[in-house]
């Protein structure tokens, strides 16, 4: 837990070999983080619980529903294939996206990382579409991709590749909604460049005096040194692109064929459309384990190649 | 022999010297390229934004309106009923602020600045709920907030927010634990109260960090689509970001471009002119949200 800076002093003295004041102080601390521990419970650990107990009944907000143990489980696993397509295709554009954006990412924070001149500008210009507005952006990325009339269509064609159907086709909808996402990798660019300019100089400096070239002080320091960020930047972006919602709900609705149907927008359909509120719990619950041995996996595969010497 | 020796490293170094320079060209190149790609987009959003619509669907595409079109805006305006969607994204956006700003800033002094026993386990729980998918949590928090009968209010966007949120939690913390003991114990020998120390110490020495909290609390509320979306039916209640995804979903309305990228231009420009004033506190809030690795 390299990431907690601790504080000089410790927490665990207990309670009966504490001092008024440090009695006092305790009691204070309590009251300080109370409405972080309320939410905490309320919020977050509630729901949580009330999810997995959800995800053993028929619950809808219409009706109150009963146990039915693994049903809801069952059901999805093998007897709904929009369970499988779904979680295909959100694979799919996990895969696509997440690499792409770690590595455009890395080299963008590469390319900021020698001495340019306007560093703060060419930041700023790389950065400024993370920060348009999810809805703006997707808006805009709809008539961007259009087939007929559409800017990347028109750069294709100068090109000469021939239009593609984008949106509208089952072949290209995930691909170009991968394309979209790439147009917001900024926030790994900038957390990439915080972590190059960690790196201590003199590393460089000894490695020029032996006589490496670039292409050798990239391979055998910074990417070495950067596989920390590089972890992070990873768990992050696979995290949220499993959890892609907005883009696909607002551009495609799912279609066509369902080629767009992600996880995350057949759970919404089934609780918020169908109202089947206990089997998008077990959903929901699903993704959570997914998600958690996907961490898990990174976790125990992150000493093979993540290097924490610095 | 002595000239000789003098300029063999000098015409290595020269060698070495070209070679820098064709690389920083090179550099610089490949980011004036990448940074057209990057602001193309927004380039044609704009310019799109007042063109008629007959220039819409022009090929090749038209970069320059003719004529221009500013009856876009305010047609745009009057199918959103910007003001309406506005005044309600406005309402939200503040109260989230408030709300975060001062529950996180609490909640970050007591895990800083005072010792209790199982502090330390409290905020790995803390870091850890970031990673907890939000739709674990939905479905459940849907049903809670319906059986209090808030759905269709603002309440279920904004008082969770009184409750602090872990991340804004994290960088305050970190941002808290840099200032001085010295500055505190003082404060405390004074017989100031914790209260008082957090309110009149604390936070005057905390303004970079408050200014990136506020920052991200600000984005997260303006551009918030699936709190809306879940909570928000009855479209008086509408926010702007709703409102437009109702836009584009209108049979015959989500084709008018020219319409959609006026509303586009207005919802995004906020957020331009914010980034603008404090783009260097953005940055620095990516960056510490990446010192969690």
């Amino acid at each position: 837990m390299t990431f907690i800076a601790t504080p000089q002093t410790k927490d665990h003295v207990r309670w009966r070999d504490m001092s008024a004041a440090r009695r006092k102080e305790a009691i204070l601390g309590y009251l300080f983080i109370s409405p972080w521990l309320l939410g905490f419970l309320m919020f977050v650990l509630g729901p949580f619980i009330a999810s997995f107990y959800l995800s053993f009944t028929t619950y809808s907000i219409l009706q109150p529903g009963k146990w039915v143990g693994l049903q809801n489980y069952t059901r999805a696993l093998s007897r709904e294939p929009l369970f499988w397509k779904s979680l295909g295709n959100t694979a799919y554009y996990v895969i696509g996206a997440v690499p792409l954006r770690i590595i455009l990412g890395f080299i963008l924070a590469l390319l900021l990382n020698v001495q340019v001149r306007g560093l703060t500008l060419w930041r700023t210009l790389f950065y400024v579409p993370s920060i348009t507005p999810l809805v703006a952006t997707t808006v805009l990325w709809l008539y961007l991709l259009n087939p007929k009339f559409g800017l990347i269509n028109y750069a294709l064609s100068l090109l000469h590749i021939s239009p593609v159907p984008w949106l509208t086709s089952p072949k290209w909808s995930k691909p170009a909604l991968i394309l979209m996402s790439v147009w917001w990798v900024g926030g790994n660019m900038v957390i990439f460049l915080a972590g190059l300019q960690g790196i201590p100089q003199h590393l460089y400096e000894a490695a020029e005096l032996d006589g490496a070239n670039a292409l050798r002080r990239l391979w055998h320091i910074t990417i070495p040194m950067m596989t920390p960020t590089i972890y992070f930047n990873l768990v992050i972006n696979i995290i949220n692109t499993f959890q892609v919602f907005v883009q696909a709900f607002i551009m495609t609705d799912g279609g066509p064929l369902n080629s767009t149907r992600f996880y995350m927008l057949y759970l919404y359909d089934n609780a918020f459309r169908f109202f089947k509120m206990g089997y998008a719990s077990a959903l929901a619950w699903i993704l959570f384990l997914i998600i958690l041995a996907l961490t898990i996996l990174l976790v125990k595969t992150s000493n093979r190649w993540v290097f924490y010497g610095g | 022999m002595g000239a000789a020796t003098q300029t063999k490293p000098r015409r290595r170094s020269m060698g070495k010297l070209w070679r820098r320079r064709i690389g920083l060209g090179l550099t610089y190149l490949t980011l004036a390229t990448l940074s057209v790609i990057f602001l193309i987009p927004l380039l044609w959003l704009f310019t799109s934004s007042l063109m008629p619509l007959s220039q819409i669907g022009k090929w090749p595409p038209q970069w320059i309106p003719n004529p221009v079109q500013w009856g876009n805006y305010t047609k745009a305006l009057k199918f959103w009923h910007f003001g309406r969607s506005f005044r309600n994204t406005t309402i939200i956006t503040v109260f989230s602020m408030i709300g975060e700003l001062t529950s996180c800033t609490l909640v970050a002094y007591g895990f800083a600045r005072l010792r209790f026993p199982g502090r330390d386990t409290l905020f790995i729980v803390l870091l850890s709920t970031m990673m907890l998918p939000f739709a674990v949590r939905m479905v459940p928090m849907y049903i809670g907030f319906s059986k209090l009968g808030w759905i269709n209010t603002f309440l279920p966007l904004i008082v969770p927010t009184f409750f602090g949120n872990p991340f804004y939690v994290f960088l305050l913390r970190q941002f808290f634990l840099t200032i001085p003991d010295e500055l505190v114990d003082a404060a405390r020998i004074d017989g100031a109260s914790e209260f008082n120390i957090w309110a009149r110490i604390i936070l005057p020495l905390s303004g970079p960090a408050i200014i990136v909290v506020a920052i991200f609390s600000f984005q997260a509320a303006w551009n918030d689509f699936i709190g809306p979306l879940l909570y928000l039916n009855d479209e008086r209640l509408h926010t702007l970001a709703l409102g437009l995804y109702t836009f584009t979903a209108m049979p015959g309305q989500g084709s008018l471009y020219n319409q959609l990228m006026a509303a586009s231009v207005l919802m995004v420009l906020p957020m331009l002119i914010v980034f603008a004033i404090f783009q260097r506190y953005f940055v620095q809030g990516v960056t510490l949200s990446g010192l969690k690795g």
